[in-house]
């Protein structure tokens, strides 16, 4: 398999702020790649440094075999960007805008463009000022998908979305990936990206902290499980990977590893359940258990329990 | 009144504004319309926090360049001889319509001549000053959405346009006291403390009322550049018609505020009772802004937002369509405004011929500056005018993509397959073409209306020409403004330089004698003087090759830097 995106060693600092710290990152062809981590870890500026709009100061980054800064024109031929933060242009429609930039981009596909809209139910008649932050997001990710692009950049790119757009927009990325394109998808919530990634990379600080597909991250994952059984839940303590247990009478909470899921589930079958509440672990969980370390050692645990 | 029984409850709350609320109402009316203006004192001295620099600098400034243009007038006239001389030149059309009324000229000391010359100028300053203060603290806050956050809380309706015309009031009492004292300090023959008084608070009434003019402006369009844009065309309008007025029909002054305030004859008569009309027409104003704030919503304008086209056209989605699309709004504003001012100044230049034929003197003294006839020479003037208006054009329209940088508009731009050099160079070639279609616009107005009030049919070609010939310095403004947005994007406001300092030294410099060194350098300066001067064509094939220079470096700049995303 030939790799979309190579990035190794890339560091980028704003003034005494260092926002990439020797970064490392592969995305093969056709793979949906979740590119995780939490607010201001780098993420934003990795894919800017990846458009060429930003300028790496060390390090190398290669997308579609081509250099992002020196063939920045012609990668983006092949290239389509949902920005995180979608700025529209005030006198102009979304249908205005969508077609502004899939044009600009080397062509757009009316059909296809006309079906994201009604998929999507934007309003292409309104101008740029009107919109809600959800139907900017709209316009940029009808635009991105609308031209045959081989890779997609997305940054965050269902921020503003309501949940049901958040489906259509699953559904328009697992067709995407049908058709053999790629995409890096960034998030700050691992739930959305479980679903549709292959592989996933954690950045935090401006570094990859982990990487690799989800089942080899099933580890990383804790389940919080919220449960009523008709009998009190016993014996569950003895379960291996079980944390923060917790039982009331017929309540029982607790979390449990994701290779452990299955077994505590089985278990709680035996006591009849009336109701079951599972969470998946935050990305914020995640990185506090892998991490937390680090934080209390850098001041942030001690802010946390002085408030 | 639900305010009422919530602000007991909130007594031992906290802040001002609450404290305010508690006090026990007179009427329902008034609590009304103190709720209305609940927050207005603590916006108030937020803006003049944030304008902390800002406002004395412009204070500052507009009180140094009026107190240097005095003293330069004292010394550079300082024989009764000399200034005869001076009031003989400015009895001319161009004269009268470069500074002020006629009456000034009967006795020309001084203070008559500061007031003749320089109050005009300081009117359009002030102003310009009064607009950017209003719709930079009202209008700017709704588009950039801070205005929403502001609103949620205890703010009333009208706190943010009273806070704003509050600034407004205090910037220009300042700059007036500051020119009383000042100015009476200074020890000039005919520059008295009384006369000082009425002279700085002609600029405060004049600065007052077109901050009220912005306070109806902000209202009417959902955006500031619109709002101060339309503002200042009120500005500039009340200068053109006092300018018409004192070489024709002075019945014309009277429609401008500018004209009513000049009619003070400070220094002469010392008449207060026009600066009551300028307040009763900023008054006036200023209520009107609050009524009409409250017919529309907060972040909108008093026009509804319409549908637009679903699909986007060919001609607007290529790069060159695109960026005379976001140009288009302010070209044909400024395209209108060229025309115009182009057609009322060409309408006076008959009377210009009129009123210096028979009077030797002064025919013989146009005729050294190397002027075919009188209204060739009072043409050639007015051409600077017309290029600095239209250079304003320009450099706005070159600081767009730094607007659109700055916005995060440019970003998903040129993630597509638009080149960096090309994004650039599109609203480069919009701008420039622009700038030349304005200053042809411009000729053709001034021309056209010039022609027919002097009877002299070919006048029309040459003043086109004389107005083309001006094109190769915008193009110049321009080029700046790029190498500035490669090199020092933040820095890109630099480029304002160009028409202020193209105005000051090319402008007002005809009246205050500057050296011609400073003429030098500005690019307006290196155009032939046409038609009181021959065409040549060296300078304006060198200014061409400046911009392309310039440009060029503006790019080369542009391709190594970082784009600035938000």
């Amino acid at each position: 398999m030939t790799k979309a995106i190579t990035v190794s060693g890339l560091t980028k600092t704003f003034g005494r702020t260092r926002a990439l710290d020797g970064l490392d990152l592969d995305v093969e062809t056709g793979e949906v790649h979740g590119f995780l981590g939490p607010n201001g870890a780098g993420k934003s500026t990795t894919i800017r440094v990846l458009l060429g709009l930003l300028r790496a100061d060390t390090g190398t980054a290669q997308v579609l075999g081509g250099d992002p800064w020196a063939d920045a024109v012609t990668l983006h031929r092949r290239l389509a960007y949902v920005p995180g933060d979608v700025e529209l242009w005030p006198n102009l429609t979304g249908g205005e805008a969508i077609d502004l930039l899939a044009r600009l981009r080397g062509g757009i596909d009316k059909q296809r463009r006309d079906d994201l809209i009604e998929r999507f139910d934007l309003d292409p008649t309104k101008k740029g000022r009107s919109y809600s932050k959800g139907n900017r997001q709209k316009v940029a990710i009808v635009a991105a998908l609308a031209s045959d692009a081989e890779l997609l950049l997305l940054d965050e790119p269902t921020a503003g979305l309501d949940p049901l757009m958040e489906v259509v927009f699953q559904d328009v990325i697992i067709q995407a990936k049908a058709e053999g394109k790629t995409v890096l998808l960034s998030s700050h919530i691992l739930a959305q990206v479980e679903k549709l990634a292959d592989r996933v990379s954690i950045i935090r600080l401006g570094k990859i902290v982990q990487s690799g597909t989800l089942s080899e991250m099933r580890h990383l994952t804790r389940t919080t499980i919220e449960a009523e059984t008709e009998r009190p839940a016993t014996g569950i303590e003895e379960l291996p990977g079980i944390h923060q247990l917790r039982t009331d009478d017929s309540r029982v909470h607790f979390a449990v590893d994701g290779e452990h899921l299955d077994a505590a589930v089985r278990r709680l079958g035996e006591f009849g359940i009336r109701s079951l509440v599972s969470h998946p672990p935050t990305l914020e969980e995640l990185m506090l258990r892998h991490y937390g370390d680090e934080l209390e050692h850098n001041g942030h645990h001690s802010e946390a329990g002085a408030a | 009144m639900s305010a009422t029984p919530s602000a007991t409850n909130d007594t031992d709350d906290t802040g001002a504004a609450g404290a305010a609320k508690a006090r026990p109402a007179a009427s329902p009316r008034a609590s009304e319309s103190a709720s209305a203006l609940a927050g207005t004192g603590t916006l108030f001295r937020f803006a003049l926090r944030r304008d902390r620099v800002r406002l004395p600098v412009w204070v500052l400034a507009l009180f140094l360049g009026t107190v240097s243009s005095v003293s330069s007038f004292d010394t550079s006239y300082d024989t009764a001889k000399k200034r005869a001389d001076v009031a003989e030149t400015m009895d001319s059309p161009a004269g009268l319509a470069m500074t002020g009324p006629q009456h000034y000229l009967d006795d020309y000391n001084i203070g008559s001549m500061t007031g003749h010359q320089m109050l005009g100028f300081g009117a359009v300053l002030v102003g310009i000053m009064s607009v950017l203060i209003i719709s930079r603290h009202t209008r700017t806050e709704e588009e950039t959405n801070r205005a929403e956050l502001i609103r949620s809380g205890v703010v009333g309706r009208h706190a943010y346009l009273a806070a704003a015309l509050g600034v407004a009031v205090v910037a220009n009492l300042a700059l007036g006291l500051l020119l009383a004292v000042g100015m009476s300090g200074m020890g000039i023959d005919g520059v008295d403390g009384q006369g000082s008084l009425l002279y700085g608070m002609a600029h405060t009434a004049i600065g007052i009322f077109f901050a009220a003019v912005a306070a109806i402006t902000v209202q009417v369009t959902a955006y500031a550049r619109g709002a101060s844009g339309m503002a200042m065309a009120v500005i500039g309008a009340a200068y053109a018609l006092r300018a018409a007025g004192d070489v024709g029909n002075d019945w014309v002054s009277w429609l401008s505020p500018i004209g009513w305030v000049q009619r003070t004859y400070v220094y002469v008569d010392d008449r207060w009772w026009p600066l009551l009309l300028v307040l009763a027409a900023a008054v006036v104003c200023g209520a009107a802004g609050f009524v009409l704030s409250t017919r529309r919503d907060v972040g909108a304008g008093l026009k509804a937002a319409r549908l637009g086209s679903p699909v986007g056209s060919d001609s607007l989605t290529t790069p060159l369509g695109f960026a005379l699309r976001l140009h288009r709004g302010l070209l044909f504003g400024f395209g209108a405004g060229a025309l115009l001012l182009g057609v009322m100044y060409g309408s006076i230049l008959g009377d210009a011929e009129e009123m210096i034929e028979g009077i030797d003197e002064l025919e013989e003294q146009l005729a050294e500056v190397g002027g075919a006839n009188v209204a060739e020479s009072f043409a050639s003037v007015v051409m600077i005018v017309l290029a600095v208006v239209c250079s304003i054009y320009v450099v706005m329209a070159a600081l767009r993509p730094r607007a659109e940088e700055s916005a995060g508009r440019a970003e998903p731009l040129l993630a597509t397959a638009l080149s960096r050099d090309r994004w650039v160079l599109s609203h480069t070639i919009v701008g420039a073409a622009g700038g030349t279609v304005l200053m042809l616009l411009a000729g053709i107005g001034f021309g056209a209306s010039g022609a027919a009030s002097t009877g002299d049919g070919g006048l029309f070609l040459k003043l086109v020409g004389a107005a083309l010939a001006y094109a190769p310095a915008l193009w110049v403004t321009i080029g700046l403004a790029v190498a500035l947005f490669g090199w020092a994007p933040r820095a890109v406001a630099a480029a304002w330089a160009v028409p202020v300092y193209g105005f000051v030294v090319g402008y007002l410099g005809e009246i205050l004698k500057f050296p011609g060194a400073l003429n030098d350098l500005s690019p307006f300066g290196h155009v032939p003087q046409l038609p009181a001067k021959d065409m040549s064509w060296t300078p304006l094939l060198a200014l061409t090759a400046i911009a392309v220079g310039l440009v060029w470096l503006g790019l080369v700049g542009f391709r190594r830097r970082d784009l600035e995303t938000k």
